[in-house]
């Protein structure tokens, strides 16, 4: 999935390597959940969506970073993040999107709770290379 | 070494009162102070207040759970209040709904709420 | 540019006439007149400026002026067609000029009948944006208009909904109730669909979720007035209502609100004398 960044921000990259970097991934993303005008509710989601999946990145994946910033597609505006990880890779995506399946010690909701927060969610995975889970809402 | 969220007493009620965006370590190290406290205080009730709490995400939601659990086992109850509608509405649609957990709008509906119990003229 | 100003006043005359008689005199001939007087010399100056494009910097004030221009009719209920005409009718109060000009006259006549072209064109544009805005503003102020959050008892409030339920409608009604419960302190909420014809699966949904998330704020929510197909409609989606209070009318949902609130209802055996 390529993302639409909009052309005068570029997206800012956030590396996820320590707890505190959880902290600092939501606050960034909601710096941009802001500037594109999302309603309160919408901020919330998009960065709770964001926290979860900042969580897994560092949890699951052993680390890693997220991108995120400004998106524009047919003169809509919206904020998306890409949060990427080079870890042991998701085997069973479906079974990784089912609400209370864990492979660690969590609730199960991060990636499939995370997915009902957003408007877009892409999930790239590939064992043993990584995953990477993209996210988007747009502007209403 | 992280910053730890102080843990208020008001006779036989535990007051803890969220002011920053919660790091996951504080999170757990505040389940350990409560756990502890209302067994060192013989604390009857606990009221964590979220007015300032703008995300609460599943680690954060699944910590109030396990304190609810957790302080009933040492016979107090657990009072969430304030939780903001976008953050209600958030936790709903992340299938969180908290089962277990008392919740109340504000602090006075809160400490109005244990005080009901202590006294057992709850109506439900 | 020679073409506009040889016989100017004629010109514009007829290109005032033709623009007025489309508009049927829905607008005065004096703010015709004025419009236009302003907009020909706002094209001799961008002409004679020498710019080929319509879209460039000579013709800045041309465009300037016709968005206005195209608010304006788009606001005032004109069709897109009477608003180019603004435009069009110029090139047939030229045409006569042409008729024993010289070649260079024609040249001239199409070169200008272009730059015409195009700015009609960005009227349309102008047009259907102002539409655009008109339709969206009206939209959000229905939205706002028909979900009243009222406070029937201190303590408890509620939101009446009546006609077709959508999502997004569902969405605003969720947020506004529950945002009425810590501007109120209002521990009970009852959501009224009375007036609802129909409910779908995902509208369902939506009034389940307010009611968990009312309860995750401390607050309790009753939902009122269920008509019998709606009661079936549920049932046959297997949508779940669980442990959610409803009630037939509004009026024993808030009889329920208010026991669950301690107050208590006494009809007086007098009969109220």
């Amino acid at each position: 999935m390529t993302v639409p960044w909009a052309p005068e921000a570029p997206p800012q990259t956030q590396p996820i390597t320590q707890n505190d970097d959880v902290v600092r991934s939501r606050q960034q993303v909601r710096t941009f959940a802001q500037q594109c005008g999302l309603s309160l509710v919408e901020q919330t989601k998009f960065i709770t969506a964001a926290s979860e999946l900042a969580r897994n990145t560092l949890v699951y994946g052993g680390g890693g970073e997220m991108r995120a910033g400004l998106v524009e597609r047919h003169g809509r505006r919206g904020v998306a993040a890409v949060f990427a990880d080079s870890g042991p890779g998701i085997p069973d995506t479906d079974l990784a999107l089912t609400d209370g399946w864990t492979s660690g010690g969590g609730l199960g909701l991060g990636l499939s709770g995370a997915r009902r927060l957003v408007d877009e969610f892409f999930l790239d995975t590939e064992v043993d290379r990584g995953t990477t889970v993209t996210i988007v809402k747009w502007a209403r | 070494m992280t910053e730890r969220v102080p843990v208020l007493r008001i006779g036989d009620i535990l007051l803890v009162s969220i002011q920053v965006d919660l790091e996951d370590q504080t999170v757990l190290d505040l389940q350990e102070d409560l756990a502890d406290q209302i067994v060192a205080r013989s604390a009857r009730g606990v009221v964590i207040d979220i007015t300032a709490v703008e995300i609460v995400d599943s680690f954060v939601g699944r910590m109030l759970a396990t304190i609810a659990s957790i302080s009933r086992l040492l016979d107090a109850e657990t009072v969430v209040v304030g939780m903001r509608p976008a953050v209600a509405i958030t936790l709903v649609e992340l299938g969180l709904s908290l089962g277990g957990v008392r919740t109340a709008l504000d602090l006075e509906k809160g400490l109005a709420l244990l005080r009901r119990s202590a006294t057992g003229a709850e109506l439900t | 540019m020679e073409l506009l100003s040889i016989d100017q006043e004629r010109v514009t005359a007829e290109w005032i006439d033709g623009v007025s008689r489309s508009l049927q005199g829905r607008i005065s001939k004096a703010e015709v007149d004025r419009e236009l007087r302003e907009l020909y010399g706002a094209l001799v100056d961008g002409l004679r400026a020498g710019d080929e494009d319509a879209r460039g910097d000579g013709f800045s004030e041309v465009r300037a002026l016709l968005t206005e221009l195209s608010r304006n009719r788009a606001r005032q209920g004109f069709t897109p067609s009477e608003t180019a005409i603004s435009v069009l009718a110029l090139k047939q109060a030229l045409e006569p000029a042409l008729r024993n000009g010289s070649a260079e006259d024609t040249t001239a006549y199409l070169r200008l009948a272009r730059i015409l072209d195009d700015l009609a064109l960005l009227t349309i544009e102008a047009y259907t944006r102002t539409r655009e805005q008109i339709i969206s503003s009206q939209a959000s102020q229905l939205m706002e208009l028909s979900t009243p959050v009222v406070k029937l008892w201190d303590g408890v409030i509620a939101v009446p909904l009546v006609g077709t339920l959508d999502s997004a409608r569902t969405q605003v009604v969720m947020e506004k109730l529950l945002q009425a419960l810590v501007d109120t302190g209002s521990e009970q909420a009852i959501i009224d669909i009375t007036g609802v014809p129909a409910v779908d699966t995902q509208v369902a949904q939506h009034l389940l979720k307010t009611v968990v998330a009312a309860r995750l704020m401390g607050a309790e929510c009753t939902i009122s007035g269920i008509r019998p197909q709606i009661a079936q409609t549920i049932v046959a989606l297997g949508i779940e209502f669980g442990d959610i209070v409803t009630k037939a009318s509004l009026a024993d949902a808030l009889q329920h609100a208010l026991r669950r609130s301690g107050v208590d209802l006494v009809t007086r055996q007098d009969g109220g004398r």
